[in-house]
């Protein structure tokens, strides 16, 4: 088993700036993350061709950093009270810390809708990595649908590699973006960034207030129905980019259960870094945005590392990239008609195949998912889950080890996964 | 006479006894403190085997398989009904002495049962490893998957004018009523004319004196590998292994769900009494597993869970009267054969409250019987 | 490491460039699905990132491997969609 001094479960940003801050001190550092390169879903294949002044200055910096790379290493739980336990091409790996870092980043929400699980019908970032990792998309027509501000990175992106993309579909009406646009205003880096993608995607139609109602098609998406609460129509495209907005990775952590911040949140206005042996930063413990995971990456970095001082001038800095959330989760809280898309049949549950009809008449999710196997399959509840909980209000989606499906070899080696009960 | 009944659990034995009793013309009331069939019903394998580590226990699992039997045709398809059999292995000649015993046991009182040598094994479940010695078929066996069943037999008491109330109880009175608190933290006070206990370890709090302790079990699921065993497969080791000892142990146990995921079991621990995964444990029963059956070291585990059974001191479940409460009756204890037995439990109970002859004896689970005798 | 390598996807001799996922490969083929859902639907990948388990293909005779998060390796034998 390897030993670290910090270890650091995600190669995002959040877990490269750790990484550099940590490995400034000498001690040892691993960085371990279940795709193949460093860059996390943002600055996936960015290594080489850097996308923004941010990824370029963070790929130089952890260029002349030491640390180990643990790559295509899924961590599927605790190994024993010091190390965890990952799988890497079918076989154990088991990683020890004395402090661990867990930067997990988030997934897309994904809501259930007629057509939703119609083959081309994807996530707005899953398009965006299917495409990265090599799937031709020129001359391919795009609807970028769902809310945030990744709709509009991934319509640039797309554009950028030959797709035509017919439109940006974002739920929040345009009132509601007002706060989002005046904080990103009143921030240089932030503001850059949004004039930069402005004139990427110029001549992408950015609708406010529209959201996709049905797709359509036989074996396959061929087109999607929009809506923007007066009229609905139809456009024929080959891809739905499509994801509501962003879900925490917050399992592993709710597996270790332990204090998992990297400042002292209880206060309003912290200026007290936490140096606990387990933090979570970035948007695994909420949506924040890039500066924040990255801020936050580097305090737990250097008190990791015994960097106290360094890691307090930062908490100024973090306090203000925090409130982003805030802003974010305002502007684009998702309305209510998203709720009412899904018909009797609509599948909620992609792995068992459970229609909305199926669960309506339960009130929680442990009912329903003994009743009706929703959650039950491979994805263990991480689409259906979060669907659910906005469809229906549930919160008890339940934890149970491992954190994703593994070898039963592997499983032998699960020492103290420590579930929540229930 | 018809009687106000109040059941203690919404786990299969509540449901299977709301449903005969609701039949009989009772007005029963169903009080869950969580969700339908969520406790030990949920947490195990759904076997439904006919065992015969006593007379006692073979005649309440051969009458209970019947009653399944006869229920089959009307439980929904959801609740995954499936006549896969068990196999017996043995793994040496000590095991093969066992299995012509059971098969003498199980053919003598009408049961199939097929003795295989190590060529039929592997015919029948070709991914068991080679150089065992041999098995025992039996074909009657069944598995379900117990909480869809559970919420049908209690929707088919519902439709008969069965109340059920989430709540958790707090008290059974010596006056027959039984005191619970709803969500909504009132309590209330249901009257009754008898009280049937059909919770499980958790009415130790509830009943001083009852002689029941948690055993607790870890059960693995799979994905989908259709065809990869075709039966409910067990090692005859398992009766060495597992009873009459208060040791942690493990088993080979691997059944085939009809989705074609593999439920893999099983630990046996006694004196825990919280739910997290012992890691240690699970080892010793996943390695158990690949001794049986290497190929399981390559497939793709789900998820892992563990449950509580409510065992007795001689392994036999506690239905009847209450020794000293009055109008209180008991059904529980069934450790690890509730899903089997459930429905025999529930026929005996109905019989006694109906003043019937039972199909089989009900004295051998005489909460009343002397513990210390048996098994 | 090449800049080209040569997989099989349903039989079918595939050259990819170094570094394109399974999922890519395959939709790049111009098939949309990587399996059928347990009532029998086409589906294919979703979320991009090893999550939903949409993606899921038999490799090299392993089944339910993430084709989103396996690189393609020379001479990697892929099933889709249950085909055998």
């Amino acid at each position: 088993m390897e030993m670290y001094d910090v270890l650091i479960v995600g190669a995002g940003p959040a877990g490269m700036a750790a990484a550099v801050r940590a490995s400034q001190s000498g001690v040892r550092v691993g960085v371990v993350d279940d795709n193949p390169d460093l860059g996390g879903q943002i600055w996936r294949n960015e290594k080489l061709k850097p996308k923004s002044d941010e990824s370029k200055i963070w790929f130089e910096r952890i260029r002349s950093a030491e640390f180990d790379f643990i790559a295509g290493t899924r961590i599927v739980g605790q190994a024993s009270e010091n190390s965890l336990l990952g799988e890497r091409d079918g076989e154990p790996i088991e990683l020890g810390y004395h402090h661990l870092i867990l930067a997990t980043g988030a997934r897309e929400l994904f809501l259930p809708f007629p057509g939703w699980t119609l083959p081309n019908v994807m996530g707005a970032g899953g398009l965006q990595a299917l495409v990265k990792s090599g799937l031709p998309i020129e001359g391919k027509t795009v609807v970028v649908a769902g809310s945030g501000p990744l709709l509009v990175a991934v319509a640039a992106f797309l554009k950028s590699r030959g797709a035509h993309v017919a439109l940006i579909a974002e739920q929040a009406p345009l009132w509601r973006l007002g706060s989002f646009g005046l904080a990103v205003a009143r921030d240089a880096v932030k503001r850059r960034q949004a004039l930069a993608l402005r004139a990427e995607t110029k001549g992408i139609p950015y609708r406010t207030g529209t959201w996709p109602v049905e797709a359509l098609g036989h074996e396959h998406l061929e087109s999607i129905r929009l809506t923007n609460g007066r009229s609905t129509w139809q456009v024929v495209c080959d891809y739905l980019a499509c994801g509501f907005g962003l879900v925490p990775n917050s399992e592993l952590a709710g597996f270790l259960g332990s204090g998992i911040q990297t400042c002292d949140d209880s206060d309003p206005h912290p200026t007290k870094p936490v140096q606990a042996r387990v933090v979570s930063v970035g948007e695994s413990i909420g949506i924040g945005g890039l500066a924040c995971a990255l801020v936050e990456g580097e305090i737990a970095g250097l008190l990791a590392s015994g960097q106290v001082d360094k890691a307090r001038e930062l908490i100024p800095k973090r306090t203000k990239d925090r409130e982003f959330a805030t802003v974010l989760a305002h502007s684009f809280a998702l309305r209510d008609e998203l709720k009412k898309l899904a018909t009797p049949d609509t599948i909620v549950c992609r792995c068992e195949d459970v229609k909305y009809s199926a669960l309506v008449n339960y009130s929680n999710f442990t009912s329903a998912k003994l009743q009706t196997r929703c959650g039950m399959g491979p994805c263990q509840a991480k689409v259906c889950g979060a669907a659910t909980t906005f469809l229906f209000g549930w919160t008890d989606v339940s934890l149970r080890p491992p954190l994703g499906p593994v070898s039963l070899a592997t499983l032998a080696k699960v020492q103290q996964p420590h579930p929540k009960v229930g | 006479m018809s009687q106000r009944v109040v059941i203690i659990g919404a786990g299969i034995v509540g449901a299977a006894l709301a449903r005969s009793l609701s039949r009989d013309g009772h007005h029963v009331t169903v009080v869950e403190s969580g969700v339908i069939g969520g406790g030990a019903t949920a947490a195990g394998m759904g076997h439904i085997p006919v065992m015969d580590d006593s007379a006692a226990q073979f005649s309440l699992c051969n009458y209970s398989q019947q009653l399944w039997e006869q229920l089959a045709p009307e439980l929904p398809i959801e609740a995954e009904y499936d006549r896969c059999g068990t196999l017996w292995v043995a793994a040496d000649v000590d095991e093969m002495a066992e299995v012509e015993r059971k098969h003498q046991y199980f053919t003598s009182r009408g049961l199939p049962a097929e003795i295989l040598d190590p060529g039929g094994l592997t015919t029948f479940e070709p991914n068991l490893r080679p150089g065992l010695a041999g098995g025992l078929r039996l074909p009657g066996d069944r598995v379900v998957y117990p909480p869809v069943a559970t919420k049908w037999m209690l929707a088919q008491a519902q439709t008969r004018g069965t109340t059920l109330v989430y709540g958790t109880v707090t008290a059974i009175g010596l006056d027959r009523t039984v005191k619970a608190t709803l969500p909504s933290k009132r309590d209330v006070i249901i009257e009754s004319d008898t009280v049937i206990y059909a919770g499980g370890c958790g009415g130790r709090a509830l009943i001083p004196g009852l002689e029941i302790r948690p055993r607790k079990g870890h059960l693995i699921i799979t994905d989908r590998y259709s065809g990869f065993v075709h039966h409910q497969i067990l090692e005859l080791g398992y009766l060495k292994s597992a009873h009459g000892s208060d040791q942690d142990s493990v088993a080979f146990n691997v059944q085939p769900r009809p989705t074609g995921q593999l439920l893999l079991g099983s630990s046996r621990q006694f004196g825990v009494d919280h739910s997290e995964i012992d890691g240690p444990l699970l080892k010793r029963m996943i390695d158990r597993s690949f001794e049986y059956m290497p190929g399981l070291a390559k497939i793709s585990a789900i998820r892992a869970w563990t449950g509580f059974r409510a065992a007795t001191p001689d392994s036999l479940p506690l239905i009847g009267p209450h020794p000293s409460i009055p109008g209180l009756l008991l059904a529980t204890g069934h450790e690890g054969l509730g899903i089997t037995t459930a429905m025999g439990t529930a026929e005996l109970i109905a019989d006694s409250l109906a003043g019937r002859t039972s199909a089989i004896a009900p004295e051998p689970y005489f909460p009343s019987r002397d513990m210390a005798h048996h098994g | 490491m090449a800049d080209r390598l040569v997989i099989r996807i349903d039989n079918q001799r595939v050259e990819v460039a170094a570094g394109t996922s399974v999922a890519a490969a395959i939709l790049a083929l111009g098939q949309r699905s990587t399996r059928r859902s347990v009532s029998g639907q086409p589906r294919g990948p979703l979320c991009g990132m090893g999550i939903c388990y949409e993606c899921r293909v038999t490799i090299d005779g392993l089944p339910h491997r993430l084709a989103c998060q396996a690189l393609s390796r020379e001479g990697m034998e892929i099933i889709t969609n249950g085909n055998v």
